[in-house]
């Protein structure tokens, strides 16, 4: 009976999170762009697509998606390749800063990315002095300017998910195709290609959906290019709810669709591992010289090529204000950027709202999660009150708004609580402090989920069991067993995310108010107040606290195994 | 065909190095040796294998064998040493020239590919037609007595299926030399011996040769004509399965290859010719055995002797080699009892089928018969 009562207190809390954060967001978005003035109506959809604009968008946020794909992979493949199979000297060099990109907050690596290669950039400004040009060489805008950023901030997800894939490989089956007569092409054709297909449609949708989502790169140097999270910025900004709202709409759908897409071409095919385990493979030397002194001179390359943005960003940080014109590196240097950032009440306002916002939304992540994996767990007590159905429908919506952009999150929040609901009743979210803290706790509670799911799984469920049988009460079994070991990979989870709701932007440049200002709209002024220097003080500090989490988070997985 | 007693399978050779042949050998190692790092995985290694031979690499786990048998199937490269096929040296020629079918331990089987597909690969490699590969899958198939199994995924299968399946992909090559690298150590001991009978008739059969590697003694003897033995990296004999059960040729082999009460003792000088005298180090016995004066142990130097323990006898019978042991502990296995005793400090096993008149703590009489005691070559600690 005991048990039942804590089954049902379970459902209810995870029942009112989704319901509150899931549901009705994203109903009432979808209901609000089939109205207009309180009526149902298509007007908003016949109105958006009559539109050239709006068409040009959709092509242009899915052409953006589908060549950052390409790229992605042209990039990450082939390194993956290099560095997991082979060995050679300056593999570590580039291995340790591979994922770099990863936990560089989008925004900031943006900022990075205009001090480093934009037209009064570094690189820019280089080539201009040394050649004696009039003008900058290139200008960072547009088409090539968003896929070389999404390149280079989303390359790692086809290199980490492909390395991963081919370690998983077992090694005998490249052997088995050689002694059966397979040329080397061959077997990476016939066996290592279609082994690694799980991983690239992984990664492919990963970068797919990202690049959907992006808006710090449209915004900051797309240039004429309109893509839809900046046009649902800025119908926003225009007060043009509706067209904001129906936009989104479109936006949320062809992410899910992609999603769907993915997982369906994935399900048509069959990639089961062996059955059994073999010899994972050694990673081979690079014997020839020629071949040796290519691949660490890539290795160091690559590596230099991954810490320039944050090198520049770090440089520029020091660069007094207004000294850096047309040098190619900034004139003169200082440490008041600094000064101002920990002395400045605004700034320290700025850092103190992110934090508490963030760990407000990354504590309630970590206790909502526990609900959801109990529930989600098989063969336990509790789930069996919990039919398969039902644990799928969970485990759905717990994905959903990871699937969707943060712009759709923070649309749909804002479209549910911005007027009295039925929800709420009178209480207006929008407009108060907590909007923020209650969108980032949506957006980054799937990671949470996952990350404790998956040390839950580790689990052997013998161990609850012993325990059990040894007399502990259900708490017992919870506090003294399964909390002490999986409380490392839950914390790691926090913590993530905890840094990427620190340098969130997307959803909060719609939502926030002076009250909950994020040190991502502080940064986004400063740099349009071309206080450069300041701005790129805000994103070091940033990127040394999400550093500092990442090594602890690390550490945690590390002891945890 | 008959390929047991094979013409050209010589006896017992030490350590692989014979006469040079008249023709080429059909597999030959020649001094081959690789290194891991700092250690030894093979050293300097010679072997030769003859056509129709199912050859056996018998060893403890870590002993070299499978680096052996991955350098024959060119998916490991020797740092010196050559490997030559029915006479062409074939050491870096690329594993996918050679044509040498090869079954894994864990099978390998692909697992994005169907049964038929997995055993259609190497045909699709050699660009047959068809038809012909649809004819040499189904024949394989039925070799292995699969047939319609086609089109089931690999996972689908049992283990033994799985194996099955592994074999066909091999055979299906009409490979030149058949590798097998622990084939049936997956599989559970009741479908390892049906599996092992089936396996040497289908090779029998397709008149194939084979090099098998595997750690189990049984196995081998089972199933191999001639057997290679390592220890350490290193090839300690090379033999037909009773030459290496009753002339262990070092220690170490005496060891891996069942139990064997090892005795550690000193040649006297001897009046006769053909019996040597020996005074063992424990119990300080006088035990008697047939030498051979091309082998004699130096004087004064402890060797090893060597006995198996089911030809410890233990009677009150009188004979040459008996010693007064008292019972230490009587094992009951069925068939068997392993009786333990200790005759002044020289501890004997016996393999006895019966343990009447015995008890533990009483006296007894242990008899070692000559003709079965064996010195061996080497007594090093």
């Amino acid at each position: 009976m005991k048990t039942d009562r804590r089954s049902v207190a379970l459902l209810l809390v995870t029942a009112v999170v989704l319901l509150y954060g899931v549901v009705y967001p994203n109903l009432s978005l979808v209901i609000s762009s089939f109205q207009r003035a309180g009526s149902w109506t298509l007007a908003n959809y016949r109105e958006i697509l009559s539109q050239g604009i709006v068409i040009e968008a959709i092509v242009s946020s899915v052409g953006l998606s589908i060549g950052t794909v390409l790229f992605c992979a042209l990039v990450g493949v082939p390194l993956a390749f290099l560095f997991e199979r082979y060995t050679f000297p300056g593999r570590r060099l580039f291995a340790a800063f591979a994922a770099l990109p990863l936990v560089l907050p989008p925004l900031v690596g943006t900022v990075a990315f205009i001090f480093l290669a934009g037209e009064s950039g570094i690189l820019a400004h280089g080539i201009q002095n040394l050649l004696g040009l009039q003008n900058a060489p290139w200008r960072l805008r547009g088409w090539p300017a968003m896929l070389l950023f999404h390149t280079y901030t989303m390359y790692p997800f086809f290199y980490v998910l492909t390395g991963a894939g081919l370690r998983r490989i077992d090694a005998s089956l490249a052997e088995a195709a050689r002694s059966l007569g397979a040329s080397k092409f061959a077997v990476l054709r016939r066996v290592l290609l279609p082994q690694l297909t799980p991983s690239l449609l992984a990664a492919a949708l990963l970068t797919f959906m990202t690049s959907m989502a992006s808006f710090s790169a449209p915004l900051l140097f797309g240039g004429d290019v309109r893509v839809l999270t900046l046009e649902i910025f800025r119908a926003r900004q225009r007060g043009d709810f509706g067209m904001a709202v129906t936009e989104t709409v479109i936006l949320a759908i062809i992410s899910l669709g992609a999603l769907i897409f993915f997982q369906r071409y994935e399900g048509t095919r069959k990639f089961a591992a062996a059955a059994l385990k073999g010899a994972p493979r050694r990673r081979e030397s690079i014997g020839s010289g020629a071949a040796r002194v290519l691949a660490t001179t890539a290795a160091v390359i690559f590596a230099i090529v991954l810490i320039l943005p944050v090198a520049t960003l770090i440089l520029v940080s020091f660069a007094q204000e207004g000294s850096w014109t047309t040098q190619t590196f900034p004139a003169a240097y200082t440490t008041a950027n600094y000064q101002r950032l920990f002395g400045d009440s605004y700034a320290a306002e700025v850092f103190f709202n992110s934090s508490v916002m963030s760990a407000i939304a990354a504590v309630a992540a970590l206790v909502w999660s526990f609900c959801v994996v109990t529930l989600l767990r098989r063969g336990t007590t509790t789930s069996k009150v919990f039919g398969e159905g039902w644990r799928r429908l969970l485990s759905l919506l717990v994905l959903v708004p990871w699937a969707l952009p943060g712009t759709v999150v923070a649309v749909a929040v804002a479209e549910a609580y911005g007027q009295p609901s039925l929800l709420l009743g009178s209480f207006v979210l929008v407009g108060t402090f907590w909007i923020l803290p209650v969108v980032y706790f949506l957006r980054f509670m799937p990671l949470v989920v996952r990350a404790l799911q998956a040390s839950v799984e580790q689990l052997d469920p013998s161990l609850e069991e012993a325990a059990g049988s040894l007399g502990a009460q259900a708490w017992q079994r919870f506090t003294r067993v399964t909390l002490p070991l999986v409380w490392p990979g839950a914390v790691a989870g926090t913590l993530l995310a905890f840094v990427i709701a620190l340098g969130e932007y997307v959803a909060s440049v719609l939502v926030f108010v002076p009250a909950n200002r994020p040190i991502s709209i502080a940064i986004a002024s400063e740099l349009r107040d071309f206080n450069l220097g300041a701005a790129a003080a805000y994103g070091v500090v940033l990127i040394v606290i999400i550093s500092i989490s990442m090594i602890v988070a690390g550490r945690l997985e590390r002891s945890r195994n | 065909m008959a390929l047991r007693g094979h013409p050209s399978v010589e006896s017992a050779t030490w350590g692989g190095h014979g006469g040079p042949p008249l023709q080429p050998m059909f597999l030959s190692l020649k001094n081959v040796s690789r290194t891991f790092g700092t250690t030894r995985a093979v050293a300097d290694v010679s072997l030769d294998v003859n056509q129709g031979e199912f050859f056996g690499l018998l060893g403890p786990s870590g002993c070299g064998k499978t680096t052996t048998l991955r350098m024959i199937a060119g998916l490991e490269r020797p740092d010196s040493g050559a490997i030559e096929f029915q006479g062409a040296d074939i050491t870096y020629l690329p594993p996918e020239r050679r044509g040498f079918g090869m079954v894994f331990q864990n099978y390998a089987l692909f697992p994005h590919l169907n049964v038929f597909e997995n055993v259609a690969f190497g045909l699709r490699a050699r660009s047959h037609t068809k038809a012909e590969i649809s004819e040499r899958v189904n024949s394989a198939l039925e070799l292995v007595q699969l047939p319609g199994y086609s089109k089931r995924a690999v996972d689908e299968l049992s283990g033994g299926q799985q194996q099955r399946v592994a074999i066909a992909r091999a055979i299906a090559i009409e490979p030149a030399l058949l590798l097998f690298d622990e084939p049936l150590s997956n599989l559970d001991v009741s479908l390892r011996e049906a599996t092992r009978g089936e396996l040497r008739e289908l090779v029998t059969r397709l008149g194939l040769t084979a090099v098998y590697v595997t750690h189990d003694q049984e196995e081998a003897f089972a199933l191999c004509d001639r057997i290679s033995v390592m220890v350490g990296g290193e090839l300690k004999q090379t033999g037909r399965p009773r030459e290496l059960y009753d002339q262990p040729a070092e220690i170490s082999v005496a060891s891996f290859l069942g139990r064997n009460n090892l005795i550690k003792a000193m040649r006297l000088s001897s009046s006769k010719t053909s019996m040597g005298e020996f005074k063992t180090l424990e119990g300080g016995h006088t035990l008697h055995l047939p030498i051979n004066h091309e082998d004699l142990a130096p004087l004064n130097k402890p060797v090893y002797l060597a006995i198996r323990p089911e030809h410890v006898q233990i009677n009150n019978n009188s004979a040459e080699n008996s010693l007064r042991a008292s019972v230490r502990e009587i094992v009951f296995a069925g068939a068997t009892s392993t009786v333990r005793v200790d005759a002044g400090g020289l501890l004997l096993e016996a393999l006895v089928l019966r343990t009447d008149g015995l008890s533990v703590n009483e006296e007894c009489n242990v008899i070692l018969p000559p003709e079965h005691l064996k010195q061996l070559k080497t007594a090093t600690d």
